[in-house]
């Protein structure tokens, strides 16, 4: 069954040619499902199946034990507040707290107008630069209650907040589901292949440098 | 004097000291290839391709380069565990940071991609390894688009590849990112998922993939601060790493200290000549306290780290000693908590983080954490139990037996002692939990007794109910 766009088929393929088992693309392509629809349905879990050769089953399997996928809407912009330790130490949980009455819904909901997502999230790596949130993955460093209504206002009005983020990251945040605005592209004439366990029991060529130079 | 982190590296603080690995991100554009071939790189490459591969590895061997994911184990003789013969080998970058407090890789992987590529490469090198894939944290978009960015500019330009610089040397860097579970950073439970499956740690042994990893072949999980330390190794030599430094802990580390300092950041520190109190108070690091605030404790490596209070603040960055004294470095994350700080609340915190994040797949830590996160609630709320600080040990007890913490293998002389602890669980993710736990009930028992007292002075469950007349 035919999900992903005629493009995304595309990307597909050639995240699946990167891997010597297509099933190591599982979570890749539940990403780009994710990136074309803001969530992941059925009929995408089926298309993956099919691309990589398991059930949709172990697709649910897999998709489930992690946080970032969605499989029912979420908003346009996904928010992370984080509340752990060093985000605690100084107003994690107050910003939360802030952004739950600023936009009206709790932990895990989504605001009427299907904009906001809100999240209570574990650690993301900005610690010395707490508290800090995210915007679909975006970071936004050192925020107070301040910062928080500015992102908000802005994502609001149609512009873009990540000058706000103090990260040095900049340009349009995209809609939720899509991370990485720059795809690898691996040229054919450059790639130097896969090599599935099955179909080498040599060493690499270059290995034998070890032996030749030991020789003389 | 001023000098806080630049707006492009956000919690980069240059301190004055060496700089093996940060020393390009001064530039703004640290993550282009112009500016990277402009400041030396990819010369440790060159040089390692003029060698043989078992002289590089030689050469890290030597070098004594410690892991630095957590464990601590030198990369040199993890490189060794590989079996004779069996081939393909894999390498497989772990670049899922998540433990609380950690905040480095993220740094390296945005202004600096490079630098690791050019380490996967040499790794890749001194191995035989067909294929690596560098698997990125999910949360991390910007590390993603900039390491996409930086592999298609080192493809096109032929560092990555087929014949690599022009000789008999091939090899693809995949980029692979994760979709957010803490649990991925275990390197067994990384290969699971990058193998399309949960991520949940394999049974052990074997110890390491090395033996049996990605598709049942050797395969070799190095974490990102440790792979762009390579580089340097290799251009320079292991004897100029090993002039700085300690012996055991020679080289430079990445500490992010957060918490209650005047100047948190994220600062290459020279092991073993600095200590904490330098780290903490000193005028080339954070500043001191807060509002000059007494300092209450500290976690002195990451989440899974027990404390470390006043009394610790001499002992040198370096991981032996830090060991004897009952914590580790870990992933070099330093939280400084001062005497506003709550410790039932800082101790709930962090379980609460391991218990969401168990992975569920052995009972001990699934139901373990989960009940101290519970019991921990209801001390904080209010709610407690006089039972529940000898319950709490006693639950720390069934994940981690015996005085905690406790190495499991302390008849080997691993470099970071206590780790890995004594388990009945696959993982440490388990008895990471019981840390924070011992660790403040040891020190602030009081604390704990005084909101339990609280509850049976005034019990907030059976307070009672006000009728409107």
């Amino acid at each position: 069954m035919a999900y992903f766009t005629e493009e995304n088929l595309r990307r597909a393929h050639e995240i699946i040619d990167r891997y010597p088992r297509a099933k190591s693309a599982v979570i890749p392509l539940l990403h780009l499902a994710q990136e074309q629809n803001g969530w992941i349905t059925n009929e995408a879990m089926t298309h993956i199946a099919e691309l990589t050769g398991v059930t949709s089953a172990e697709v649910l399997g897999t998709g489930s034990f992690y946080e970032m996928f969605k499989f029912h809407p979420v908003g346009k912009y996904l928010i992370n507040v984080c509340t752990n330790i060093s985000c605690q130490l100084l107003g994690g949980e107050e910003l939360l707290h802030h952004a739950e009455s600023t936009l009206g819904i709790t932990d895990g909901e989504t605001t009427e107008d299907g904009l906001f997502t809100l999240e209570d999230v574990e650690c993301i790596a900005a610690c010395t630069e707490a508290p800090c949130f995210t915007v679909n993955y975006r970071y936004f460093h050192r925020a107070d209650e301040n910062t928080f209504d500015e992102v908000v206002a802005e994502l609001r009005s149609g512009r873009s907040p990540l000058d706000k983020g103090k990260q040095g990251d900049s340009g349009d945040i995209p809609l939720h589901g899509t991370l990485s605005r720059i795809q690898q592209h691996i040229p054919q004439d450059r790639k130097a292949g896969i090599i599935p366990p099955e179909d080498s029991k040599t060493a690499p060529v270059w290995m034998k440098k070890n032996a030749e130079e030991a020789k003389s | 004097m001023n000098n806080s982190a630049p707006a492009f590296a956000a919690g980069y603080i240059n301190n004055d000291g060496p700089k093996l690995i940060t020393e390009r991100f001064q530039f703004e554009d640290s993550f282009t290839l112009e500016r990277f071939l402009n400041t030396g790189g990819y010369d440790g490459l060159r040089k390692a391709l003029e060698k043989k591969p078992s002289e590089v590895h030689d050469e890290v061997r030597e070098a004594v380069l410690l892991g630095r994911g957590g464990a601590g184990f030198p990369a040199g003789v993890k490189w060794g565990f590989c079996p004779e013969g069996v081939w393909p080998r894999y390498l497989v970058v772990n670049g899922d940071e998540s433990e609380p407090g950690t905040y480095k890789d993220r740094l390296l992987m945005e202004r600096d991609p490079h630098q690791l590529i050019e380490g996967c490469l040499i790794a890749c090198y001194a191995l035989g390894l067909s294929q690596c894939f560098l698997y990125v944290r999910g949360e991390m978009a910007l590390a993603q688009e900039r390491i996409a960015n930086a592999l298609n500019e080192a493809y096109e330009a032929g560092y990555v590849g087929r014949n690599i610089l022009g000789q008999d040397f091939s090899v693809d860097i995949v980029l692979h990112w994760g979709a957010g579970a803490y649990i991925v950073g275990e390197e067994t439970a990384l290969i699971e998922s990058l193998e399309g499956n949960r991520g949940m740690p394999r049974l052990k042994p074997p110890y390491f993939p090395a033996a049996i990893g990605l598709y049942g072949q050797p395969t070799i999980v190095n974490n990102v601060e440790t792979l762009s330390n390579i580089p340097w190794i290799i251009d320079n030599g292991a004897s100029a790493y090993k002039e700085m430094g300690s012996e055991t802990s020679p080289g430079t580390r990445l500490f992010a200290i957060s918490g209650h300092v005047n100047r948190p950041g994220v600062y290459e520190v020279e092991q073993g000549v600095t200590t904490f109190r330098d780290l903490f108070y000193g005028e080339n690091f954070c500043q001191g306290i807060r509002n000059g605030n007494e300092l209450k404790m500290f976690i002195p490596g990451g989440g899974s780290a027990p404390w470390f209070f006043e009394e610790h603040l001499d002992l040198p960055l370096e991981a032996r000693p830090v060991g004897d004294a009952g914590s580790m470095l870990g992933s070099g994350a330093i939280v400084v908590m001062d005497e506003t700080t709550d410790a039932v609340k800082a101790c709930l915190r962090v379980v609460r983080f391991f218990a969401r994040e168990s992975c569920g797949k052995c009972s001990p830590c699934r139901e373990g954490t989960t009940w101290e996160e519970k019991i921990l609630r209801r001390i904080y709320e209010g709610d407690g139990r006089p039972s529940d600080i000898e319950l709490l040990l006693d639950i720390g007890d069934n994940i981690s037996p015996g005085p905690y913490p406790v190495a499991a293998f302390s008849d080997q002389n691993l470099e970071a002692v206590p780790f890995p602890p004594r388990q009945t669980t696959i993982c440490p993710l388990g008895p990471s939990s019981v840390a924070p736990i011992t660790s403040a009930i040891r020190r602030f028992r009081a604390e704990f007794e005084t909101l339990i007292t609280q509850r049976d002075s005034i019990p907030v469950s059976a307070a009672p109910i006000e009728v409107e007349q």
